[in-house]
Order: C-alpha cells, then sequence, then structure tokens
C-alpha cells in the first residue's frame, strides 16, 4: 500500500450542514471517499491509501484538480483505494462533495 | 416526513450497496449507524498482506424503524473482499445481536458474503461460532432474526451456516444460499460434480427459486427493495419459536426430505417430484406464476 497525503488551499468552502458522508467501496477498480468537515473553510486536506504504486503524479493532479473545480474547503477526505481509474477516483471526490451538502434528515 | 414514511424509489436489491439496501428497507431517514466510518474500525489484519481496508470492514450496522417498529439492522457490503467475515465484520454483527437480546428488538441482517476472508480466517471462523450463538440466544429470548439475501455474492460458506440459524428468510431468484460455493465444490470434486461456469446449473441448485422449492428459505421476492421490504415486514409477524420440539419436527422434516429427494441427480428431478408441473420451465417463470405453481414445495418449520 503507497499512502500520499496533500493539503491544498481551497477557493470555495464545502455547502450544506453534514459533518461526514461517505460514497463508494472499496474493491477491484473502485474506491472508497470518507469526508469530515472538520478543518478551516479554506483547506481541504486529502489522505490516500492506495494499493497502486508510483501514481503520486496521477493522484497529484486528480486532487488538485478536484478541489480548484469542487466546493471541498474545510473538508478532511480519506481516500481508500483498490486501484481506481483517475476518472473513477474524480467522480467519486464529486460525488462526495454532493453528499455532504445534502439537506439532513 | 411522517414517522413511517415509506421509501418508494424502485430500485434492484442485487445491483444496490449495503447503505443503499439499509436506506431502502427502514423507514425513510430512520436508520443511526453504529461504529461508522469516520471511527475508523478496520480490519488489523489487511494491512499485513498489504491489503486495502474499508473504513467500515464491510458491514453497515444500526438502529432504524420498520413500518414504525424499532429494529437493528446490519447489511454486509459484497464487493469489499466478497462480503467476507472477518475479527471486525464479524464483531460488529456479534455485538447487534446481543444489543437485540438486551433490548428485545427484533434483528434483519442483510446477507451478502462468500463466507470467512482467507486473511483473517481464524478471526472470522471464530466470529462465525459467536454470531450463531448470538442468534440462537437471542431467539430463545424471542427476537425473531429475519436474514435477508439477495446480493451478488450470495450467501455462502459461513454466511449460509449463520443463515441456517434465523427464524426467518427471505431471497430473491438471483440470492445463492450454499455453504461450498460453485468454484469450492469443482475444485474439491471435479468438473464432472459441478461445471461452475455452468450458471444455470448454479442457479438451479443454490439460486432463490430452488432454495425456496426446498424449504429451505421461508419467502421469495422479486429482485426489488420494496419486495424485500414488505416481506421483512412481513416476516415479523411471523412465528418466533426457538425450541425442543420444533427443532425435531425440522429434524424429522429433513430426513424425510433426504428420502424423498437422496437419489436424484439434478434440481429439475426435485422439481418433478415435488409435483410440479413442467418443471424444466421453473427457471423462466416470472415470480407470480412461481409463486402459483409452487404450493405444494416443501415447508421450513422455522428452522432448516
Amino acid at each position: 500500500m503507497e499512502k500520499l497525503s496533500f493539503r491544498l488551499t481551497a477557493p470555495r468552502s464545502a455547502g450544506g450542514t453534514r459533518t461526514q458522508a461517505i460514497v463508494g467501496v472499496v474493491a477491484s477498480g473502485n474506491l472508497e471517499v470518507l469526508l469530515e468537515r472538520d478543518l478551516p473553510a479554506d483547506i481541504c486536506a486529502t489522505d490516500i491509501r492506495t494499493a497502486g504504486h508510483d501514481f503520486g503524479m496521477v493522484w497529484d493532479a486528480v486532487v488538485r484538480d478536484f478541489v480548484a473545480r469542487r466546493a471541498a474547503g474545510g473538508l478532511r477526505i480519506s481516500v481508500n483505494d483498490g486501484g481506481a481509474r483517475p476518472d473513477t477516483v474524480a467522480l467519486r471526490l464529486a460525488q462526495g462533495v454532493r453528499k455532504i451538502e445534502e439537506p439532513e434528515r | 416526513m411522517t414517522e413511517v414514511a415509506a421509501n418508494t424509489v424502485s430500485q434492484s436489491w442485487y445491483e444496490a450497496s449495503a447503505r443503499q439496501r439499509i436506506d431502502a428497507l427502514v423507514d425513510a431517514g430512520s436508520f443511526v449507524e453504529f461504529i461508522g466510518p469516520a471511527l475508523r474500525e478496520k480490519s488489523p489484519h489487511l494491512a499485513i498482506f498489504d491489503l486495502p481496508e474499508q473504513f467500515d470492514d464491510g458491514i453497515v450496522v444500526g438502529r432504524g424503524r420498520l413500518d414504525g417498529v424499532p429494529m437493528l439492522v446490519a447489511a454486509q457490503e459484497g464487493r469489499f473482499m466478497g462480503g467476507a467475515f472477518g475479527e471486525i465484520h464479524g464483531a460488529k454483527l456479534t455485538g447487534l445481536l446481543r444489543a437485540a437480546h438486551a433490548l428485545k428488538q427484533d434483528l434483519l441482517i442483510l446477507f451478502d458474503t462468500g463466507g470467512v476472508r482467507l486473511q483473517e480466517a481464524n478471526a472470522g471462523e471464530l466470529a462465525i461460532a459467536e454470531i450463531m450463538r448470538a442468534v440462537i440466544e437471542a431467539r430463545r429470548a424471542g427476537v425473531s432474526v429475519v436474514g435477508l439475501i439477495g446480493g451478488r455474492a450470495g450467501c455462502y460458506g459461513g454466511g449460509s451456516l449463520i443463515a441456517g440459524t434465523c427464524s426467518h428468510l427471505i431471497i430473491s431468484e438471483q440470492g445463492r444460499l450454499s455453504v461450498s460455493g460453485p468454484e469450492v465444490i469443482e475444485t474439491n470434486r471435479g468438473i464432472e460434480e459441478f461445471d461452475s461456469r455452468d450458471r444455470a446449473l448454479v442457479w438451479r441448485t443454490m439460486g432463490g427459486k430452488h432454495r425456496y422449492l426446498i424449504g429451505g428459505v421461508d419467502t421469495f421476492v422479486d429482485d426489488e427493495m420494496l419486495a424485500f421490504r414488505q416481506a421483512a415486514i412481513d416476516a415479523r409477524r411471523a412465528g418466533r419459536r426457538c425450541d425442543v420440539a420444533m427443532l425435531e419436527a425440522e429434524q424429522a422434516r429433513l430426513e424425510r426430505r433426504l428420502q424423498r429427494f437422496g437419489e436424484t441427480k439434478d434440481a429439475v428431478e426435485i422439481w418433478q417430484t415435488l409435483g410440479i408441473n413442467d418443471p424444466t420451465e421453473v427457471p423462466a417463470l416470472p415470480t407470480d406464476a412461481f409463486l402459483r405453481a409452487t404450493t405444494d414445495r416443501e415447508n421450513a418449520d422455522d428452522a432448516r
């Protein structure tokens, strides 16, 4: 397993009021994303545990793109990855941000 | 939203995740998870094998309401390591069963499992034994433990043994219930005994329809969230005996079943012996027609 961490300045803070959300599942070509709202509103921290090795530059690009485009400020994001492709990772991250924005029931 | 507001979205049980199944099964918005992913109670063993972990260790446990009645719920995630039991995964279900016993609340187990995780086999096997004991102790105290089977991984190995201790089992055509899986049988006994790639053979030997016909399960439903929900509501009202007389009746039934079907070579022969017209058509029958055609099925007697 390889561990990667990113702590980036986020242009937009996450919407909604939920304190946490989880999407996805750890399976081959898939990943789970746990989002917790416990950081300053302009920071997004991402911790990744991945089955793939030496893909740090790809993760860096995907995470930077995600934080630049989506409202991810204030989120501590934890990823367990089962070897997902970059497009799957980007979609799961976007799905997670949408989920934490949902109104609480 | 009212307290018992039901979910009304039509959705496949087979395709859904553990969390989606719980959301569709219990009253809308009523589910509260115990030991959720943020607590990171992960397997202590997988890292040794350099394998990815999941924050909930592949099982979601908590409480909710079913048609207004408080209920405990556990759902296995069949896509994470085939829904297999490890130390934490098993301990979460054992704890929930003990809570059901203490609180006198009924419990639903959403099975989706290949059995015990090989990487933590001893812990997993111990967990299966603890869970079976906890199921029986809860049932002896008058609690219903209802199993629902319709996921991708089916219900195999230790999971099938646990299912065997439940008060009531609900299955869909896609659900499979068997101690040994197709690949295990082929590996041990050869392809002449069982061809695991013959999907029709797998389904008619282990699938929901056959298990319903031979009394291995109590209720047969469509692969549909709302069908599972309604069956779970109905199952709560079913008998909740767990005593010696019931077990002896079941033992006698199983002996009769062995006498009746022991010499048959294929499930189709069993269906024929059961008196089903056109037994070869059983796999193709839609649910309504299947249930009409199967009034002479074996009875499960609340035990199997």
